[in-house]
């Protein structure tokens, strides 16, 4: 079993088999993360490079554990320089990882495409870990593992993701994964942060919590930033809260239980109450634990030559 | 020096003529045309097949010059203008300076004929406003008297509403067009491409196609009230400004617009590559907008095919999709593609196209007519129209590489021009 491509840059046409390869050796890797010795050798003498032009602190340190419990030598470069106007960096970026001779690229950056454009200037395997509000398909795989792991299957899952879906990767990423895998996906928000066209991804699309709640069984919230209420897409965040953000008792109204999911890092009581977050149906710290199975299940497939060592 | 072509297909709307013919060029000048002329000492060039025309102008280019030389200059502006079919092109303002003076104006016009024998004329378009800042008019009259053939704030548009009014004003005492680029910048500002499907799928800010529409429709509705001015759409792009357009001209006002090969060859759906040559403002559109382009200069609500040559370098370009400069060159290419996805496709008729890219551009900048007609300076695009070849953009003579089309396979070339004394033939035909 190998993968079709050498890099994972997104979830955008990745075949159904493909999606099922990476979640089932994932599965495997749990299994490895339950050991009291948790580190496998399958990436010995691999050299892995994390460039983060963005700060992410728990997405870097998923990917460097992911990295070092595959026997992985494990650089990591984080720059604040996320400006796009820096754009000549990321050209001698690739230069420098060309001449250096990387196995494997991880890149957070914040424009769009910009794990692509790596992957067609270097020779080593490209792993997108997020590229502006285009796509994050590690975090998307890792939450239909999540899903996956508790409901047995994603096709006929009934999944609402909720909040900023303009400017969100999480959101593209999973539409794009949870659809190919036979899922009902539906999105809610305000219409400023709704993209338009959107109901050709095959999702449809609320703005009312109270509508969509009623016809889902998994609540995807994601983290709205106040920056969007600064260049005028939603009045306040007192305001968002009051329609958009998801609580406890409008979740109850449902009459049945609710699964909530979070990208992190979670405003709390601002998209998600405290309570919920934390409550009997939240997966969320499943979704970190899992995060680092699923990342693992990627390098390995893509460093090994599509998986020739033993795990 | 006596120059006898053989056989073309000579194709003059300005004097109703479609005939296969020989043209004798005696010191630049038509001499004689005829079914079949004799000349025993003239250099003879056999153009069996070919088609010759009123020498192309291309009325929307960027010379970069001056300012930006390391783009392109003046002279390889000329080259690729030469190399593409074009005797004459129009060069837009957004230069550094800017051409907003007399003395630029002058500068570019001068440097266009000293360049590669003169064999492309340069005719500058001047700036609406100083710096095209939008603050200040420019001195439209002393730009005119010194040689610019319209004016325009290209890059930008003219956003103020009150400015554009006084510019319409100012500028109908000269009789020039304001050739304006369509943006309403609130909805447009921060987008690298069309906004709608594609641009949700990859997460590009998008340029919505209603922020050229509305400036299109405000200044329609200027234009109506100001009276006398000329006003010309640059690079239109959208259904639906081009149906305002349509509804502008159907009121008798008078309207002219020019769309380029990209924006009726290419759809938004070429960005998923990220390839930053699909990078243009304004942007590739959708095959909805594209259809109506085609259908808009089969209708002649499209009056004029111009190319919006934006040279950029491989450092310039070679970024992330959102931080690449808009705009692609053309000069080469538009030929090869409006033969190719207007006149095989059954859009145009040879005789149309030729409109398209010498008469009706020719009219809007109030350039006198050229015809191939004895007595006359010759001034003549030579068309190969079934020529198969492959666009190859390591061999423009543009000083720029900043192609989609490279590699793309075209029916139809433009492969020779004749101006005055001076000839450039394509070498590899």
């Amino acid at each position: 079993m190998s993968l079709q491509s050498r890099h994972l840059l997104g979830l955008d046409g990745m075949p159904q088999a493909d999606i099922n390869l990476i979640l089932d050796t994932a599965a495997s890797f749990k299994e490895v993360l339950e050991r009291p010795i948790k580190k496998v050798p399958p990436l010995q003498g691999k050299t892995v490079v994390n460039l983060f032009f963005e700060s992410s602190t728990r997405t870097r340190i998923s990917f460097e554990l992911a990295e070092r419990r595959l026997s992985a030598d494990v650089v990591s470069f984080a720059t604040a320089a996320s400006s796009v106007s820096k754009g000549e960096t990321l050209k001698d970026t690739a230069r420098n990882i060309e001449a250096m001779k990387i196995d494997m690229v991880v890149i957070r950056h914040a424009a769009p495409g910009a794990a692509h454009f790596l992957s067609r200037v270097v020779a080593s395997n490209v792993i997108n870990a997020g590229d502006g509000a285009h796509e994050h398909p590690t975090q998307a795989l890792l939450d239909m593992y999540t899903l996956r792991e508790k409901f047995g299957k994603l096709e006929g899952l009934r999944v609402g993701i909720v909040g900023d879906i303009l400017h969100s990767r999480v959101a593209r990423s999973n539409i794009f994964g949870l659809t190919t895998m036979g899922a009902r996906v539906a999105v809610c928000g305000p219409a400023t942060l709704i993209p338009r066209e959107i109901e050709r991804m095959n999702v449809e699309v609320f703005h009312r919590l109270e509508d969509l709640i009623p016809r889902v069984d998994v609540l995807n919230v994601l983290r709205i930033q106040s920056e969007r209420q600064q260049s005028g897409l939603f009045p306040s965040l007192r305001e968002y809260h009051r329609y958009f953000g998801v609580t406890k008792e409008k979740v109850e109204r449902a009459l049945r239980p609710i699964t909530i999911m979070h990208p992190g890092p979670i405003n709390r009581d601002v998209e998600l109450s405290a309570d919920l977050a934390d409550g009997e149906h939240s997966v969320i710290l499943q979704q970190v634990t899992n995060g680092v199975a699923v990342r693992m299940a990627a390098l390995y497939l893509l460093g090994t030559s599509n998986g020739e060592g033993g795990i | 020096m006596m120059h006898l072509l053989r056989q073309a297909r000579v194709l003059d709307p300005a004097s109703h003529l479609d005939e296969v013919l020989d043209i004798l060029v005696v010191d630049g000048r038509v001499e004689k045309m005829g079914p079949s002329l004799a000349a025993t000492d003239a250099r003879v060039t056999d153009l069996r097949g070919k088609v010759v025309a009123p020498g192309f102008i291309d009325m929307h280019v960027h010379l970069r010059e001056p300012g930006y030389e390391h783009k392109e200059t003046i002279e390889t502006g000329c080259r690729a203008a030469a190399a593409g079919g074009f005797t004459a092109v129009c060069c837009m303002p957004n230069t550094n300076p800017a051409i907003d003076d007399e003395s630029v104006v002058r500068y570019v016009h001068e440097k266009g004929r000293q360049v590669v024998g003169g064999i492309v004329d340069v005719y500058p378009i001047a700036a609406v406003t100083k710096g095209r800042a939008g603050k200040e008019l420019a001195p439209m009259a002393e730009l005119a008297s010194a040689g610019a053939v319209g004016f325009s704030d290209d890059g930008a548009p003219v956003e103020n509403a009150g400015m554009m009014r006084r510019a319409f004003e100012y500028a109908s005492m000269y009789g020039l067009p304001i050739i304006q680029h369509a943006e309403e910048r609130s909805l447009a500002e921060g987008g690298s491409m069309n906004e709608g499907h594609v641009s949700t799928i990859l997460g590009i800010p998008g340029i919505p196609s209603i922020a050229e529409e509305l400036m299109v429709a405000r200044d329609i509705a200027l234009l109506r009230f100001v009276q006398g001015a000329r006003y010309h759409v640059a690079h239109v792009s959208t259904a639906l400004a081009l149906r305002c357009i349509r509804g502008g001209k159907a009121e008798g006002l008078p309207i002219s617009c020019e769309v380029t090969p990209h924006h009726f060859t290419l759809t938004d759906a070429s960005v998923r590559t990220f390839d930053t040559n699909t990078k243009m403002n304004p942007p590739l559109r959708t095959q909805e907008d594209v259809q109506a382009m085609k259908e808009g200069l089969r209708d002649g609500t499209i009056d004029a095919i111009a190319s919006d040559h934006a040279p950029h370098t491989i450092d310039e370009k070679e970024v992330e999709y959102t931080a690449a400069p808009f705009g692609i060159v053309g000069l080469e290419t538009t030929v090869g593609l409006a033969l190719t996805n207007l006149v095989h496709a059954g859009y145009l008729t040879l005789p149309q196209l030729v409109e398209k890219l010498s008469v009706n551009p020719r009219k809007i900048v109030g350039l006198p007519p050229v015809s191939i007609r004895e007595g006359e300076t010759v001034n003549l695009t030579i068309l190969d129209p079934e020529l198969s070849w492959k666009v190859d953009a390591r061999r423009f003579k543009s000083q720029s590489r900043n192609s989609p089309f490279d590699g793309m396979v075209l029916r139809g070339k433009a492969v020779g021009i004749i101006h005055g004394k001076e000839l450039w033939m394509d070498s590899s035909t």
